[in-house]
């Protein structure tokens, strides 16, 4: 992503601790980095969170509006989904420097969540042809220290977890103009079922620039990264079905190492989905007394 | 689905402190930009501090303080690495220019590493060619690392360097670390060749290398020769935990030495290298560094 410089020796070095199935910092293919969720940390947003992935460092802001569906899916609300890379996380994002990869990566998101077993859109429909809810998720990235996929993907489900979206009392027609009336109680809200909701796996893979095996890292640092010509971006919902598929990088791949690889991305969806919601869930029997930390400690 | 197979999300809430200062463990006390320093009128204004209108000494940036007789500066916690003249330094080639490369040294500007500063491979003395410009790439080209001497220092802070010694010059295969400059302490010998077998160097511009093969400690080539082939796996987790353990270190803002080092490694030992990821381990290892270091000195 970045643009990390690495020497011929030091790509060696890795490369062959990739095969070896032991990494530069004592990882074995599978394994991730610690990582930690705070949700809510924005006090304007209808939802929001933060996860930090070793230095990767993600913040989300989840917006709910009322919005017009759209002619084709009448019945249908909307989610749209904007990455902003800051070049506070490297000066290779300064002005126009980031685009792509944030347009990349929304991408991804987008293809993720557009199935209909993901999130059903109609939920998000007040009136049909007149109002729905249009959920704006934001992404903001700090800091990136490789792996921005995955960290996103999680920041965002966090975030989509942690939404509240106002509950509307009344919906009527009124002589062909709609009118809503949202509860006068800022506490009455609906929340998001994100039972379905997918996480993203990065498989990287093709560490060409030395031909060994058909090896694939998870959660790859940013050197790594640089190692690998292509990636493979899966979106795994917990229960193990696979909503969308990405080739990133220039490298090619064969087909039966594919579906291998799909197996694998797989298996550690379900493990990454069950993480992420057992912390949702353990934050949120903190009730909600909890000390918010955002970025003062 | 067993405990180790899980993956695990920690929460902010639970987050490790890896500060030890907060204790009574010696460690000095951190200003903040803005802080008193000292309201005493007859002492001298250093780096990183500044008067204000009631005549108070502040502090400008975020670090501790250092004395000197009535000089008072506070020396940052991270900053960029200012150069001085005889510094070991390790630094990535980023740019061919000239008769020079630039080398990044996490200083404000480019160093430049000079083509006539260098040994020619084989140790060959004369006068550097046009040829020899022509094939620079082939001594040194972009992204490679290099271990060096800071030769001069420039009046805009930028460095010149020099690899005149044979210890210095190409680093082979290895793991380079970024840690900030200040934590490195100044020492006669930056160059370690450590007794578990691997060799270390912690440059003074924050930047520290492990290197993975002992045998490459002959370096009459100055290291043009490089060694590509596979490293065993002992010496693989050896260079993993020495990373962790000097992150670690870092990140609880121990000064890094061969001793804190070394400490550090022994102190590891009963976790595995990629237990030291987490951080409580890597808190307990600090600690249990810090303990060795503070009884040393009794």
């Amino acid at each position: 992503m970045a643009n990390t410089l690495l020497s011929l020796a030091e790509k060696t070095f890795i490369v062959h601790g990739v095969d070896d199935n032991y990494r530069t910092d004592g990882r074995n293919r599978s394994e991730y980095r610690p990582m930690e969720v705070e949700t809510k940390v924005l006090p304007h947003t209808s939802g929001s969170a933060r996860l930090r992935l070793a230095n990767t460092d993600i913040l989300v802001g989840v917006k709910a509006e009322v919005d017009t569906p759209y002619p084709d899916n009448p019945n249908e609300g909307k989610l749209e989904f904007f990455v902003d890379c800051s070049a506070n996380a490297t000066p290779a994002f300064e002005g126009k420097g980031g685009d792509n990869l944030g347009t990349e990566i929304s991408n991804t998101l987008t293809l993720a969540y557009q199935s209909s077993h993901v999130l059903d859109l109609t939920t998000l429909c007040i009136l049909p042809q007149q109002k729905c809810w249009k959920l704006y998720v934001d992404v903001l990235i700090l800091q990136c220290d490789g792996n921005l996929f995955d960290a996103v993907a999680l920041a965002v489900k966090a975030a989509l977890y942690s939404a509240q979206i106002p509950k509307v009392t009344t919906a009527t027609l009124d002589g062909g103009k709609a009118d809503i009336q949202l509860s006068d109680d800022p506490f009455d809200c609906v929340k998001l079922d994100v039972g379905s909701f997918p996480v993203l796996v990065t498989l990287c893979k093709n560490f060409t620039f030395i031909q060994i095996g058909e090896n694939c890292v998870v959660d790859p640092t940013s050197e790594e990264e640089e190692c690998s010509a292509a990636s493979i971006v899966v979106a795994v919902m917990p229960n193990g079905r696979i909503t969308s598929v990405v080739k990133t990088g220039y490298g090619s791949l064969q087909p039966s190492t594919l579906v291998k690889t799909l197996e694998l991305a797989k298996d550690i969806g379900i493990k990454l989905n069950a993480g992420i919601m057992n912390a949702l869930k353990e934050e949120d029997e903190l009730g909600s007394q909890r000390e918010i930390f955002g970025f003062l400690k | 689905m067993n405990d180790e197979d899980m993956i695990r999300v920690r929460l902010a809430v639970h987050r490790t402190n890896t500060n030890l200062s907060n204790g009574d463990h010696g460690m000095p006390r951190y200003y903040t930009p803005g802080e008193e320093v000292c309201s005493q009128p007859d002492f001298m204004r250093g780096h990183g501090t500044y008067m204000d209108d009631n005549d108070t000494l502040r502090a400008s940036v975020a670090g501790v303080l250092e004395k000197v007789n009535k000089l008072i500066s506070v020396k940052p916690l991270k900053a960029r690495y200012q150069g001085e003249i005889g510094d070991v330094i390790v630094g990535r080639i980023t740019e061919l220019q000239q008769k020079r490369w630039k080398v990044d040294t996490n200083s404000k500007l480019d160093s430049a590493l000079l083509l006539s500063s260098v040994n020619l491979p084989g140790g060959e003395l004369r006068r550097r060619s046009a040829e020899d410009e022509q094939t620079m790439r082939r001594y040194l080209q972009e992204g490679d690392l290099i271990c060096a001497e800071v030769q001069n220092v420039f009046a805009d802070g930028s460095l010149s360097l020099h690899t005149r010694v044979l210890k210095y010059g190409k680093l082979s295969q290895g793991i380079l670390l970024k840690v900030p400059p200040s934590l490195i302490k100044r020492k006669k010998v930056h160059f370690h060749n450590l007794l578990i077998g691997a060799n270390l160097i912690l440059g003074n511009n924050g930047y520290v290398w492990i290197g993975a093969s002992i045998h490459n400690t002959d370096r009459t080539e100055g290291g043009f020769a490089q060694d590509l082939s596979r490293i065993p796996q002992q010496d693989r987790e050896m260079c993993a935990r020495l990373r962790n353990c000097i992150l670690a270190l870092a990140r609880s803002n121990i000064l890094l030495t061969d001793t804190s080092v070394i400490y550090a490694y022994d102190e590891s030992t009963k976790y595995s290298a990629n237990e030291l990821l987490q951080p409580e381990a890597a808190l307990d290892v600090a600690l249990l560094t810090q303990q060795r270091l503070g009884e040393r000195i009794d």
